[in-house]
């Protein structure tokens, strides 16, 4: 190691981290007695960066070179940047380094093309396959799928990674097409079909023969830009939901735009749209696992999110006829899309109510943000009296307290 | 009347053990060590017999699940003041009672158990997270801990999972005891001269020599990593409370 080698990992790491994903869970490899390792549920935050996100894997460009010249993106070859290139060794040498003290889960490898797709991506696997096979490392390892790489190489990338992801980055071809002129969404597209194929037919395999090899098993993810171009939240969520049913994505990350980028095709953003973006999760989260469909929570009459309020707030404020949901009695999934219950309470009420008939002060206990859930519940305590308000009432109730606090729970979803 | 035992979780257990067999009726128990006498209190000592500890564990585990019986030993190891008690009263309701209650989140019993098996969860969570380790001359990844309870017992397990093929110490150096895994096993161990121990950053004369390299370029990453036009401190602090900074390398200051 020298100073060459942390000038590079500088240059290579600040060019990877507008790729927002950063998770390493999802995935389940067990360690061998003398591997290094594993990864299983899920992964860990070893560290938070001051904007608050989690720091838990390498996660790196192979290299900033890049042939293509895509206006939202920092590597771009017009772009006036110090570009650098990791060898294949040192790359292992960090992930090895790092992982033996603890600092990450696992390796995050992105690259800007060089020369050519296949180049590139012979590359990254090269790297995945001599970390699992001559290090034996068994933590966890995100490959970026190069678009326009052989099936072949797609393939073998993985039986080495976690995670595989190609990037649509922009919620459009429209706009993929101004912004990047040599992308379409073919291009994507093609890898990430022959992965949504391969990843469904290794694990019918695994179903049948129990050691038959594991292919990506914590999936294929994709980024969506936000705010770059002008789709609405109705087209950005009806893509990720598409994205989720048709190619079995395991997560969507939705990035703000970052106004670093000075080419006149970029929009003369002021400011990321953190709050934007944070809704987007919510709205997703809400899809994955509450049960939400889509047009519940985006339509024609409500294209966007509404910024001030979470989205299952709104929802509940768009639906009053579904409300009040009796607590004691309701099923579990109907528990779940009352504002202020989460998951957790919803799971401690349908438990706890098996022993008694609970009351407003047992929510409470419980975990229930009652300040919110008053509104939309009714429990052994027969008061009504927050009951029947007008929407407008109660969303000026929701809007006073938390105002300031949207902007600081960016994953912490809802109560 | 007021119980006393050896300050152990089996001992507790034989508590509960004599509690039933004598059927007393217990106003307070606590460890021996603990326990200041008074003119007007007198205390019963219980002898710990692993035996009946078993036996007790068993029942929890019947009655309710295993998962419960390792919440409970969960909860002896946060140091609460009155955990011994508290623990006392859930066993008690789990066996008084014709149905498993250990769900009950109605319960304030129940209720605080769960609480506190939470508190615990991530504090044994965090350590997962920010134990950073050294590696010194000898080839051992050596890390300091202080955490908030007495959670070292049960970390073991997930760092050995990790890395069956380096050898570690995990030290917490508050409660002077230790765990050290030699490739082959895990041991508790404490050391009568600990002064080194305590220091968070070892001195480069015993780090192996590519050390303070790893702890440079970890820091780099990690300040490259950071977008400043995101910056949020609210957000970051509410996942790295200041107290957990100083197991952090990247976020010292000199180097
Ligand atoms: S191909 Fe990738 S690295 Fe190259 S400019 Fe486009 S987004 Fe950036």
């Amino acid at each position: 190691m020298n100073q060459r080698v942390k000038e590079k990992l500088e240059i290579l790491s600040d060019a990877a981290k507008y790729d927002v994903s950063c998770s390493s869970s999802g995935s389940n490899r067990k360690n061998t007695k003398d591997g290094l390792g594993n990864s299983s549920g899920m992964g860990i935050c070893h560290s938070y960066t001051e904007d608050g996100r989690c720091v838990s894997l390498l996660k790196i460009l192979l290299t900033n070179h890049c042939i293509f010249d895509c206006a939202y993106c920092v590597s771009r070859r017009s772009n006036d940047v110090k570009r650098a290139a990791f060898t294949v060794q040192e790359v292992v040498d960090l992930t090895i380094n790092f992982y033996r003290r603890n600092y990450i889960e696992g390796l995050f490898l992105s690259s800007g093309i060089f020369k050519n797709p296949d180049y590139t991506m012979e590359r990254l696997v090269r790297i995945a396959k001599e970390l699992r096979t001559q290090h034996k490392f068994n933590g966890y390892i995100h490959l970026k799928a190069i678009p326009g790489a052989s099936d072949e190489l797609i393939h073998e990338a993985g039986l080495y990674a976690d995670r595989l992801s190609v990037n649509l980055e922009i919620p459009s071809e429209m706009s993929l097409k101004k912004v990047a002129p040599e992308k379409n969404y073919g291009d994507v597209y093609k890898p990430m079909n022959y992965l949504a194929e391969t990843i469904t037919g290794f694990k019918e395999e695994q179903k049948a023969i129990r050691r038959a090899p594991k292919f990506a098993p914590g999936g294929q993810s994709t980024q969506l830009v936000i705010g770059a171009t002008p789709e609405k939240d109705l087209q950005v969520l009806n893509l990720a939901n598409d994205l989720y049913k048709k190619q079995n994505l395991k997560r969507v990350y939705y990035s703000g735009y970052v106004p670093i980028s000075s080419d006149e095709r970029m929009p003369a953003l002021k400011q990321t749209p953190v709050v934007r973006e944070n809704r987007l999760y919510q709205a997703d989260w809400l899809m994955r696992f509450y049960g939400f469909g889509v047009d519940e929570i985006v339509n024609d009459h409500h294209p966007e999110l509404d910024l001030e309020l979470d989205p299952k707030a709104a929802y509940a404020l768009r639906n009053p006829e579904r409300f009040p949901v009796d607590i004691n009695h309701a099923d579990y999934e109907v528990i779940l899309r009352v504002p202020g219950i989460g998951v957790r309470s919803a799971k401690k009420i349908v438990a706890a109510r098996k022993h008694g008939k609970l009351r407003m002060e047992h929510l409470k206990k419980i975990g229930v943000v009652l300040k919110r859930a008053k509104y939309f519940i009714t429990c052994l305590d027969k008061d009504f009296i927050f009951l029947g308000k007008q929407p407008e009432l109660i969303r000026q109730a929701f809007l006073q307290p938390t105002r300031s606090k949207v902007a600081a729970n960016q994953l912490n979803l809802f109560a | 009347m007021i119980l006393t035992y050896d300050g152990t979780f089996s001992g507790l257990l034989s508590v509960v053990f004599e509690v039933y067999r004598l059927k007393i009726t217990v106003s307070k128990i606590v460890p021996e060590d603990e326990w200041q006498s008074n003119f007007f209190d007198q205390a019963t000592y219980v002898e710990t017999d692993s035996a009946w500890a078993d036996r007790v564990r068993k029942g929890i585990e019947k009655k309710a699940s295993k998962k419960i019986a390792n919440t409970l030993y969960q909860c002896f190891l946060s140091e609460q003041a009155d955990i011994s008690m508290l623990l006392f009263n859930f066993i008690q309701k789990l066996f008084d009672s014709p149905s498993d209650i250990s769900d009950n989140y109605g319960d304030d019993t129940v209720l605080r158990i769960h609480q506190i098996k939470k508190k615990i969860g991530r504090e044994v969570h965090r350590m997962h997270a920010f134990v950073r380790f050294q590696r010194t001359k000898d080839d051992i990844y050596y890390a300091v801990i202080e955490p908030d309870f007495n959670v070292l017992p049960l970390l073991p397990k997930h760092f050995l999972d990790r890395y069956p093929a380096q050898k570690w110490l995990l030290y917490d150096s508050q409660r002077r005891y230790g765990v050290y895994y030699d490739l082959h096993k895990t041991t508790f161990i404490t050391f009568e001269d600990d002064e080194r121990l305590q220091y968070r950053q070892l001195n480069e004369s015993v780090l192996d020599q590519s050390e303070p390299e790893y702890q440079i370029l970890w820091k780099s990453y990690f300040d490259s990593v950071n977008i400043p036009e995101r910056r949020n401190m609210k957000l970051h602090l509410q996942h790295v409370p200041k107290r957990y900074w100083k197991y952090l390398s990247e976020k010292r200051q000199q180097f």
